[in-house]
């Protein structure tokens, strides 16, 4: 245990990897599973191969990141006005508090066929769906960011006499950031997810979604788990991305 | 110098149901140096609030000469309330960023605050990596950096040493008389409060056994001549004014 842990983090990982993968052929091997039911690492590698190989996995997974970015960016852009809006003003968040929070009761992949309904263009409706499962994190993340700017501080802007605008970039957007950049972190992983339920509900031959529902129809199971793969590294590289950024904006937290 | 820079006339305050200060009216001379002292929980923090315009008092008015109203105050809290996500110097130039004064200007004015202050070598490090008193004079600093009309302080020097809060207290004495700034100077300490201010304040509850709600029980000059040095404290006036401080406080409770 203590050796482990004193090892750098990358190497506990390659360990865990390897572990796991050990595991997963000694399952396949000791239950004598049918390939399409649980293919063996051997399998998925092999499927990989092809799969890079003509192509077919990098052009799936642009489109569904170029479904992602996009869901990511508008539902920041949305839910963090409105945020501020919500944590602002009591009348705000008397009138509209209710109807966000019953929106989150119903599952998104119940919303998710209204929106390709009203939204013609089958990539923004992928796009509206990541949007709208970023959107509520985000939100919160950003009404309790600025509800926790110590009331001290509002006080000494005023005896400065700050205009609301100095208020805002001197104060609140530094001081609710951290809790803003955590959202978003959630935010980045949520918005895989929105991308694959909009591409499930609008498949229309692109896209990882599309991809994995014909892998799931012809019984490629190894198909299946490339792609689930692809999916686990897209939503970490986006979440080491946030987590970089976090770490440049926020610098003042690591100096203790 | 002898125009009032700052009249309050009746004010009282009740926090929902719990009446704090009552009937308070004191006037405080442009240029002046006063000292409010009393029991912990009296209302001193909540009177310099309400004269800072930060809080609207239940009852009663408070006027300023002309536009200082308008003019940035300088103001230290209890707690030293810095903004974590910059540094000393950036901290020490809130002020100054939000008059519009930049470029050299500026940072020729924070260097020589934080000089004074004692923070050489600690300009570019987090309020999280100071000590606390080390934060309080970050805060001092960024009270008095953009030379304000007005000054409130409320403990600045709470978390200091002795020998610290002695060689502060100079400095402040030495800014003030340079600059036309109005203090009103809020302490535990009786002979800080004495040594600095030209008048002590005395909060306290005229009714028995009860704190609350109180309001200004004496006004003490405290007589010492202008510049002031340590060497007055072992004076008979001075003995004298603290004793009478002293007093004052026991007798308001
Ligand atoms: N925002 C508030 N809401 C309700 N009650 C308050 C509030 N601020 C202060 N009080 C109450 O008002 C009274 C006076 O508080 P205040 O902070 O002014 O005391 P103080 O004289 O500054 O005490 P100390 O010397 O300990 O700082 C206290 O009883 C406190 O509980
Ligand atoms: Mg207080």
């Amino acid at each position: 245990m203590n050796t482990l842990r004193t090892q750098p983090t990358w190497l506990t990982a390659v360990i865990s990897f390897a572990f796991l993968i050990l595991g997963w052929q000694l399952l396949v091997t000791i239950g004598g599973y049918e390939k399409f039911i649980l293919p063996g690492p051997l399998d998925v590698w092999q499927q990989l191969k092809i799969v890079v190989g003509d192509g077919r996995l990098l052009r799936h997974s642009l489109i569904t990141i170029s479904e992602i970015i996009p869901g990511l960016l508008i539902g920041c852009l949305v839910a963090a006005p409105l945020g501020y809006l919500l944590a602002k003003s009591p009348l705000a968040e008397r009138l509209l508090s209710p109807y966000l929070i019953a929106s989150q009761a119903i599952p998104i992949i119940a919303i998710a066929p209204l929106l390709t309904i009203w939204i013609s263009s089958v990539y923004w409706s992928r796009v509206a769906v990541a949007a709208l499962v970023v959107f509520f994190p985000i939100l919160i993340n950003m009404v309790v960011g600025l509800r926790s700017v110590p009331s001290e501080l509002y006080e000494l802007m005023h005896v400065l006499k700050a205009d609301a605008g100095q208020i805002f970039r001197k104060l609140e957007f530094p001081a609710a950031l951290p809790v803003f950049m955590a959202g978003l972190k959630i935010g980045a992983t949520l918005a895989v997810i929105g991308a694959l339920v909009g591409e499930f509900v609008q498949p229309q031959s692109r896209g990882l979604g599309f991809l994995l529902i014909m892998a799931r129809q012809s019984f490629k199971t190894d198909l299946v788990f490339v792609i689930l793969l692809t999916l686990a590294t897209i939503a970490l590289s986006l979440y080491g991305l946030v987590a970089l950024l976090e770490k440049r904006v926020l610098r003042w937290k690591l100096q203790k | 110098m002898s125009s009032p820079f700052l009249t309050a006339v009746n004010i009282s305050h009740t926090f929902h149901d719990l009446p704090v200060l009552e009937n308070i009216s004191l006037e405080i001379q442009s240029g002046g140096f006063v000292a409010l002292v009393g029991p912990s929980g009296v209302g001193k923090s909540t009177l310099l609030r309400i004269l800072a315009g930060l809080l609207r008092p239940s009852s009663g008015d408070i006027h300023m000469a002309d536009g200082s109203r308008q003019e940035p105050i300088g103001l230290v809290f209890q707690r030293d309330n810095l903004m974590p996500w910059r540094t000393v110097a950036e901290n020490v130039r809130l002020p100054l960023e939000l008059m519009g004064v930049n470029g050299r200007e500026a940072n020729g004015r924070v260097q020589a605050m934080i000089n004074l202050v004692g923070l050489v070598g600690f300009e570019q490090r987090y309020p999280a990596q100071l000590s606390g008193g080390m934060a309080q004079r970050v805060a001092l600093a960024r009270a008095l950096v953009h030379e304000p009309l007005f000054l409130l302080l409320d403990e600045p020097f709470g978390a200091l040493d002795a020998l610290t809060r002695e060689r502060m207290g100079l400095e402040l004495l030495r800014i003030w008389e340079a600059m036309p700034v109005t203090v009103l100077l809020v302490t535990h300490s009786i002979s800080e409060a004495v040594f600095l201010a030209d008048e002590v304040l005395v909060m306290g509850s005229r009714r028995p056994n009860t704190e609350r709600p109180a309001t200004i029980t004496h006004r003490i000059p405290t007589g010492l001549p202008r510049p002031r040095d340590l060497a007055m404290e072992r004076t008979a006036v001075f003995q004298d004014c603290v004793t009478a401080v002293r007093a004052a406080i026991e007798s308001g409770v």
